[in-house]
């Protein structure tokens, strides 16, 4: 997959400590680590942005042994319900964590990561063209993965580093998680072109973020709808950062308002301001606004990435042709992943898609033919770039407090819970902040005396405030 | 309310903790101070002291007992008062 000797000397990871490595040091961690796997099999890696979290990732697909990429911070319940699901044969993870599997023997010990063997062995069949695993949503636990191809990866690779325009001379500092879609996919067109990573497990609110994005010369880096809010209020557009190129932004619709403010800050700065569009089910980049684009469309999310096309479908599944009429997105192409695994079975399932993704997300192009989201068929938030299913975070809740009844609504970034328990408010929000792992600020409980549902017993979520409104 | 009981109120709101467990506080020390606990925490000491935070100071805002350097020092907040 990664042809990492083609590019030997060049510098592959600056780490937070300031250590660097080359793309040959890179390889050799990847073949040291890997080597003491005999043959293909399923691993799970714990990320966090460091090395040792880097090298598994890189080093399990260049020897064909297949990732699931979780967070090292994952709620150990869930961490429990995947492995008892998926029953890996290894699993590589942060040396300070590694004491916690008492039941799984150290195998091997490099860069602060450790490998363990699991008591599982070939478990389930993996089918051939199986390259990676990846979390649907991450935060409320389920087991649902998506399953990607190498070629979904290679495909998707090559269209980003093409439409952005990647070389070598690139250093995109990280900011989103090595588990994320959007994050893999910075590493994978950086190694791509044999460009520079710098890891850092610090974020933009910490001090350390930004000296070290000054003293490593970073070209760039992506941010989420709710990154932009933070670099906003961080008075971002006024900071003199010389070695920055260009930003990302995916993980969500960025609010025209700051769309618009980013871009302007771009152009005004001879800067690049890339707002893209993209779903773990399309390995992770679907569309993407060109630079200079940016200002006169904002709010958009641009046009097919390279290799790839739109559509849009009307109730009835005709193709619309018409600009500004609402419709579902289709996309197709190369990138398109070869489908969802609920079951240790499904890993041996092949291409279900076909290179075509029903997005479930509703929208419309302009007279130029530039797309912009209007809305989404399905039931889950974004909720700082993680996709959060309502029915989902309502189910957990109601396992867990069999008492009372509740009812999830809410937009991007801000959860309303409605519960029908006025004693159970900050219950409520530090369980369900404690099992997503996102902070309990995206989250408000309101008490209601009875959730309205209809005769069929289904929720009314049209007569809970706020109205279910997603644009 | 004493400027540091005002101080301390702006974590206890920010990350629902006790006003005891707020005063040995570092960043990322609990689940709720992370960078979007963060957000909240400035917004909370900005409203409190109705002061403008600089950059700066919101990312060196590392620690309960930094944050209050930086109030006393940068933004004249008398915490003996």
């Amino acid at each position: 997959m990664w042809k990492l000797n083609e590019f030997k000397d060049n510098l592959a990871v600056i780490t937070e400590n300031g250590e660097k490595y080359t793309y040959a040091q890179l390889n050799a961690f990847c073949e040291n680590l890997t080597s003491n796997i005999k043959e293909r099999c399923l691993v799970f890696n714990l990320c966090r942005n460091e090395i040792g979290s880097l090298v598994g990732y890189v080093g399990f697909l260049n020897a064909n042994i297949v990732p699931l990429m979780l967070k090292a911070d994952l709620d150990d319940e869930l961490l429990n319900e995947c492995l008892n699901t998926y029953k890996p044969d290894y699993i590589n993870v942060p040396s300070d964590m590694a004491d916690r599997f008492t039941k799984f023997s150290k195998v091997f010990e490099g860069l602060n990561y450790t490998l363990l063997k699991t008591p599982f062995n070939h478990e389930f069949k993996l089918n051939e063209d199986l390259a990676l695993l990846l979390t649907t949503s991450g935060s409320t636990g389920s087991p649902k993965l998506v399953r990607q191809s190498y070629k979904n990866i290679e495909a998707n690779t090559k269209s980003i580093v093409e439409y952005l325009n990647l070389n070598e001379t690139e250093r995109a500092i990280t900011t989103l998680p090595m588990n994320y879609t959007y994050g893999i996919s910075i590493i994978n067109t950086h190694l791509w072109v044999g460009a520079s990573l710098i890891l850092t497990e610090k974020g933009l609110m910490q001090k350390e973020f930004w000296t070290q994005l000054k003293d490593s010369n970073a070209t760039s880096f992506g941010g989420v709808p709710y990154t932009y809010e933070m670099l906003y209020r961080l008075r971002f557009l006024r900071m003199d950062l010389p070695s920055l190129k260009y930003l990302t932004q995916a993980g969500g619709k960025l609010s025209p308002e700051l769309h618009e403010k980013f871009a302007k800050w771009a152009i005004d700065n001879n800067k690049k301001f890339i707002v893209m569009y993209g779903q773990t089910e399309a390995t992770a980049r679907m569309s993407y606004l060109p630079a200079e684009k940016s200002l006169e469309k904002y709010g958009s999310m641009g046009i097919a990435i390279p290799g790839g096309k739109f559509s849009l479908i009307d109730v009835n599944g005709n193709e619309i042709n018409q600009p500004n009429t609402i419709g579902e997105l289709v996309y197709t192409g190369d990138n398109v992943t070869l489908g969802y695994a609920e079951c240790g079975q499904d890993l041996q399932k092949g291409d279900e898609r076909n290179g075509v993704l029903v997005t479930g997300d509703m929208a419309k192009f302009d007279e130029d033919g530039f797309f912009y989201i209007v809305g989404r068929k399905k039931r889950f938030l974004k909720i700082y770039g993680n996709r959060v299913n309502l029915d989902e975070t309502e189910r957990l809740i109601k396992t867990h407090f069999v008492e009372f009844d509740c009812a999830c609504t809410g937009v991007d970034d801000s959860m309303k819970i409605f519960i029908t328990d006025s004693n159970a408010k900050d219950e409520v929000i530090s369980f369900i902040s404690e099992k997503t792992g996102l902070n309990r600020q995206a989250f408000s409980v309101e008490f209601i005396k009875e959730i309205p549902k209809n005769e069929a017993g289904k929720t009314l979520y049209k007569h809970l405030e706020g109205l279910f409104v997603n644009v | 309310m004493s400027n540091l009981e005002k101080y301390t109120n702006a974590f206890v709101e920010a990350f629902e903790v006790t006003p005891q467990d707020a005063t040995n506080l570092k960043y990322q020390d609990i689940k709720a101070w992370d960078s979007v606990g963060h957000m909240g925490l400035v917004s909370a000491l900005e409203d409190a002291f109705d002061i403008m935070m600089e950059t700066e100071d919101i990312i060196d805002l590392s620690s309960f007992e930094k944050g209050k350097e930086i109030l006393s020092d940068k933004y004249e907040i008398d915490f003996s008062k």
